[in-house]
């Protein structure tokens, strides 16, 4: 009988339906996706230059970046109202929410810094110095960790969470742009825009563990732009962004090997899964665009126009009738 | 009944001839893997071309001209099998089957749709290969695309039985390349996208739109994908008519080139 009972319920369990949320760098506004139509449902205008993106964990707030306004507001994704602004420190361009689902960890481009908001009490908490144009941010999955990466002293340091005070700064190439911790919190992966590659390191005594070295046929070596990454919740891909190379490339991420490359829109910056991994939206900055990567099969299957220069993508799952 | 029977014997004698003339196979096929492998290599578009329908995203040069190299083959197909016509005729077997005691316009549709079954099936290994090299359409645009193929086939079937009715000798068929094949071809839409024909002059794009083979290539390109496009399958309808009409007054044995040969 209750064996019946939960095959009914499995049955009567609606499609995870979705969205994503797409910041428009040059329109000041953000895009929702509809992940089962694959069409723009609503445009909400936001703050000067939006470009990081996140949710709350209950997916009950959206915090955006607004780099030019030099805050980061807080916006009702039912309604579209920004709610409030967080004091964030000049120029914020990409975040990290805390696994506490309370601290903001910022990167401020301009000042050198990285600031931690308290998002209840809309504090500071603190600032830490940090290399030269601030914007990778990461936070390891325990939330012991924090990762700035420095675009101009090609350096990722490694903040210790608990004393907000650097703890090591581990060198990597030309302009790291991203960081990431592996699901497991045993592995940090950092893109280098213009060096090219993404360096991975052991997080236990951060040393470099390995490279991703990219290379597409028919396109020139300085098109290829590791910026933003996602790993596949197996743990077994990552799906990188390369910029103005147009592609996406699937990495393995245990041989570390590139297994493809992927055709999107023009200087391609972020990405984000639907609800049930089984679609990637990337964010194609100059064709105005977001494609749509059917991960099974690892092809583009539509892309999407959205606002101007689309930068940031977060996910919503959502109830479907 | 006797009329299937006409039908099956051209079919039949069809067959045999593509059975037969294995290099002519071949042929056909490294004909349009060639432009697949070697032209669209230059081209290739590594950063992606413009999304134009019925593509929904990016796609490579290589993507783009397959449908154009499909229509390459049903037009190439088309002007042998008006090249073998003129064959026939100087080789007599025309004239039996022309005795044939059944409508005119009855056996040439037979020929007619003989040659295309034919260059499906060359379409088919073309397809085939370009999926093996990667450029896949969905399982729906394979089953669409036959019909396409079909009506352009009988389309460009029915020009090549026009000209044949007024070329007069075999050696005129290096003519028809330059005044007929090469022209369709290249002022069609099966290599370069019509906006960027536009960007070169809004009066070749004009010209690409009054091709009918532009319209074929379009028709296959939207069925590949799994789409109708209705506007391409009325100019392509009507082009075969044309074609037909004009084809059958060239065979008409009261004015036609038989009169005139003899």
């Amino acid at each position: 009988m209750t064996r019946l009972a939960l095959l009914l319920m499995t049955i009567a369990l609606p499609v995870q339906a979705g969205e994503i949320w797409v910041t428009n760098e040059k329109d000041d506004t953000v895009s929702v996706i509809d992940v089962d139509t694959l069409e723009v449902v609503k445009t909400y205008p936001t703050g000067e230059r939006p470009r990081g993106v996140t949710f709350s964990r209950d997916f009950s707030r959206l915090y955006i970046c607004a780099s030019d306004s030099d805050t980061v507001q807080v916006m009702d994704p039912n309604t579209g109202e920004i709610l409030h602004d967080l004091p964030s420190g000049e120029d914020p361009e990409q975040f990290v929410l805390a696994p506490d689902d309370r601290h903001l960890f910022i990167a401020n481009e301009d000042d050198a810094v990285t600031t931690v908001v308290d998002t209840q009490t809309r504090q500071v908490v603190a600032q830490i110095n940090v290399g030269i144009e601030p914007e990778g941010m990461a936070v390891s999955p325990d939330g012991k960790i924090a990762i700035t990466t420095s675009e101009t002293t090609n350096m990722a340091h490694w903040i210790d969470t608990a004393t907000n005070t650097l703890f090591a700064n581990t060198l990597v190439d030309s302009r790291p742009r991203h960081a990431e911790f592996t699901a497991d919190g045993t592995k940090l992966w950092v893109s280098s825009e213009i060096g090219g590659t993404i360096t991975v390191f052991n997080v236990a005594d951060q040393a470099e563990a390995g490279k991703v070295r990219f290379e597409i046929t028919g396109v020139s070596a300085d098109l290829v732009q590791p910026v933003g990454f996602k790993f596949n919740p197996e743990g077994t891909k990552a799906f990188v962004a390369l910029g103005p190379s147009n592609h996406v490339a699937v990495v393995d991420m245990a041989s570390l090997a590139v297994e493809k490359y992927i055709l999107v829109g023009r200087r391609v910056w972020h990405m984000a899964f639907s609800p049930d991994n089984s679609k990637l939206f990337t964010t194609n900055g100059v064709s105005g665009d977001v494609t749509v990567i059917d991960v099974a099969s690892e092809e583009a299957i539509k892309s999407i126009k959205v606002g101007r220069f689309p930068w940031g993508a977060a996910m919503r799952p959502t109830k479907s009738n | 009944m006797r009329w299937a029977i006409a039908l099956a014997a051209i079919l039949h004698r069809e067959a045999l001839r593509f059975v037969g003339q294995r290099g002519r196979f071949v042929a056909a096929l490294v004909r349009p893997l060639v432009w697949l492998f070697v032209f669209a290599a230059g081209f290739r578009a590594a950063l992606g071309l413009s999304i134009t329908p019925p593509y929904q995203t990016y796609i490579t040069y290589e993507v783009y001209i397959v449908p154009g190299l499909c229509g390459m083959i049903l037009l190439f197909n088309g002007m042998q099998s008006s090249l073998s016509l003129v064959y026939d005729r100087e080789m007599g077997s025309m004239r039996l089957l022309l005795t044939a005691p059944l409508p005119r316009w009855w056996l040439l549709f037979s020929k007619l749709l003989a040659g295309t079954l034919v260059s499906i099936l060359q379409c088919a290994a073309f397809l085939a290969i370009a999926a093996l090299w990667g450029i896949r359409a969905p399982m729906l645009g394979y089953v669409m695309v036959i019909p396409a193929l079909l009506l352009s086939g009988m389309m460009l079937g029915a020009l090549g039985l026009m000209l044949s009715s007024v070329i007069k000798q075999l050696e005129n068929f290096a003519g028809v390349m330059n005044f007929v094949i090469f022209p369709m071809f290249f002022l069609s839409s099966a290599l370069y996208p019509l906006w960027k024909m536009a960007e070169a002059s809004p009066r070749l794009r004009d010209l690409c739109m009054l091709n009918p083979f532009t319209h074929a290539v379009e028709l296959i390109r939207f069925a590949l994908y799994g789409q109708v496009n209705g506007m391409a399958a009325l100019w392509v309808t009507l082009a075969l008519g044309l074609f037909s009409v004009a084809a059958l007054w060239g065979y008409d044995p009261a004015r036609g080139v038989q009169n005139r040969k003899a």
